[in-house]
């Protein structure tokens, strides 16, 4: 646990994600039908997706090692990345919405995609409800991050196998998106993108591990000595 | 081999207790046919609505949405109906992946002769053209192991979790919607009498979700049982 102490990846976060913001804003992007400029959304839509993934691999790491060790600070590192995950959550379904309202003409278009986003959000709220229905903290924590382990690949089938079996809007699905594929993404985008994803991903695993410190120091305030 | 034995002898225990006093299985069975019976006369007050073109899409969303609260409720008993003394009595005596084994087979063997009866229920009431029958009834078959299987684990986790049907409801239908989603998909191709061939991809996705659960189960609930 010491990484999240260490200072230099919170300044390579940073460092991206300004990065990504001015080239993001300024390179060239491929000219599409439909998309036009709001294809620059990529840089900022896809990342919240791999941040939110990364919170909530982290999350069922941590939910892992409750059960082998049965420390308390790894159920409150695990909870916090949910926390966060939900955080990054929210902004990727804002970011998809805007941009499917300005592409697609709707905020919501039913699309599988948005739908099992939906579902897997549900599926996340319900953690968070279990978490509270149990009073007894041991309790608590072992189910919890038993229900956390079993709802992570129904979460991975959701989001990144179901809407690739059918016609989704968004690209890698069956029918395929008339706006654009993996294939028009092109080496200048790769330059942003990439980028986006690890400079995103710190972010919000720096955001967990400051709510994962101030859990600490509330856990260590309200213990009995 | 110790564990299939312990497996086998659990799942007798099961059968038999259920032999005996029949309760889960004449209280969802009458479970369902009211169900139906109060969906057949909400619908009926509605001249026409077996004429409609609507009628062959709500006739298969309906069976669906019936199976799943049925499966609720009988999935739900059974590690809510165990005392604890009994329970601590099961893990002194077996392994706990045999536990939760025996109990998903035995969901799943409840659950495929109860949503054959209802399927054949459903149909009295609401007679419907099903072109692939056998590939319908097979694909109930497939559901009822899919809700069985997931249910069974979910009503473990919340059993430990204060025995409340909410937490049962919330905690299993973001789980169960992927299935649905699948089972109402493929249960309409084989309603319309598509080719089986086409839907195959959908029941590998099914197969894939069922194995990922149980998988996940036999590694959780050893977990979950200890106090």
């Amino acid at each position: 646990m010491k990484f999240i102490y260490k200072t230099w990846w919170k300044v390579l976060a940073v460092v991206l994600v300004f990065y990504t913001l001015i080239s993001g804003m300024l390179f060239q992007v491929p000219r599409l039908d439909i998309l036009h400029e709001t294809i620059r959304n990529l840089y900022f839509h896809v990342p919240m997706w791999m941040a939110m993934l990364t919170a909530l691999v982290t999350s069922v790491f941590f939910s892992v090692l409750y059960l082998r060790t049965g420390k308390e600070e790894h159920d409150l590192a695990a909870v916090e990345c949910v926390n966060t995950g939900m955080i990054f959550y929210g902004l990727g379904l804002i970011t998809g919405m805007l941009w499917a309202k300005y592409t697609w003409g709707e905020f919501w278009s039913g699309d599988p995609k948005q739908n099992s986003a939906a579902i897997a959000f549900l599926l996340y709220c319900a953690y968070l409800v279990l978490r509270n229905s149990i009073d007894e903290e041991q309790t608590r924590a072992k189910i919890s991050a038993i229900y956390n382990i079993f709802a992570f690949p129904i979460m991975i089938v959701l989001l990144f196998v179901l809407p690739r079996m059918t016609d989704s809007l968004h690209p890698g699905g069956a029918g395929g998106n008339p706006g654009f594929n993996k294939y028009d993404l092109d080496s200048h985008m790769r330059l942003v993108l990439y980028p986006a994803f690890i400079g995103w991903s710190l972010l919000s695993l720096w955001i967990a591990t400051i709510r994962y410190r101030i859990r600490l120091i509330e856990h260590k305030k309200n213990a009995i000595n | 081999m110790k564990l299939a034995g312990q497996t086998i002898e659990l799942l007798k225990k099961e059968i038999i207790l259920e032999w005996r006093s029949k309760y889960a299985f004449n209280g969802i069975l009458l479970y369902i046919v009211s169900t139906v019976f109060v969906c057949y006369i909400s619908f009926n007050l509605n001249p026409g609505f077996k004429q409609s073109a609507g009628y062959p899409i709500v006739w298969n969303i309906l069976f669906w949405i019936i199976m799943l609260f049925a499966s609720v409720n009988a999935v739900a008993k059974s590690f809510l109906q165990e005392n604890k003394a009994r329970l601590l009595y099961y893990y002194t005596i077996a392994h706990p992946q045999a536990i939760i084994l025996s109990k998903t087979i035995y969901n799943t063997l409840l659950m495929s002769l109860l949503s054959v009866l209802a399927l054949v229920v459903y149909l009295l009431f609401f007679p419907n053209k099903v072109d692939d029958l056998l590939y319908y009834f097979i694909v109930v078959l497939l559901g009822s192991v899919s809700f069985s299987t997931v249910f069974t684990m979910i009503s473990a986790i919340a059993s430990k979790a204060g025995n409340n049907g909410t937490l049962m409801a919330i905690l299993s239908f973001p789980v169960v919607i992927p299935v649905i989603l699948i089972l109402v998909k493929v249960s309409k191709a084989a309603m319309d009498g598509i080719d089986r061939s086409l839907s195959l991809n959908n029941i590998g996705t099914l197969l894939a979700i069922n194995v990922i659960v149980i998988a996940s189960s036999l590694i959780l609930f050893p977990f979950l049982w200890r106090d």
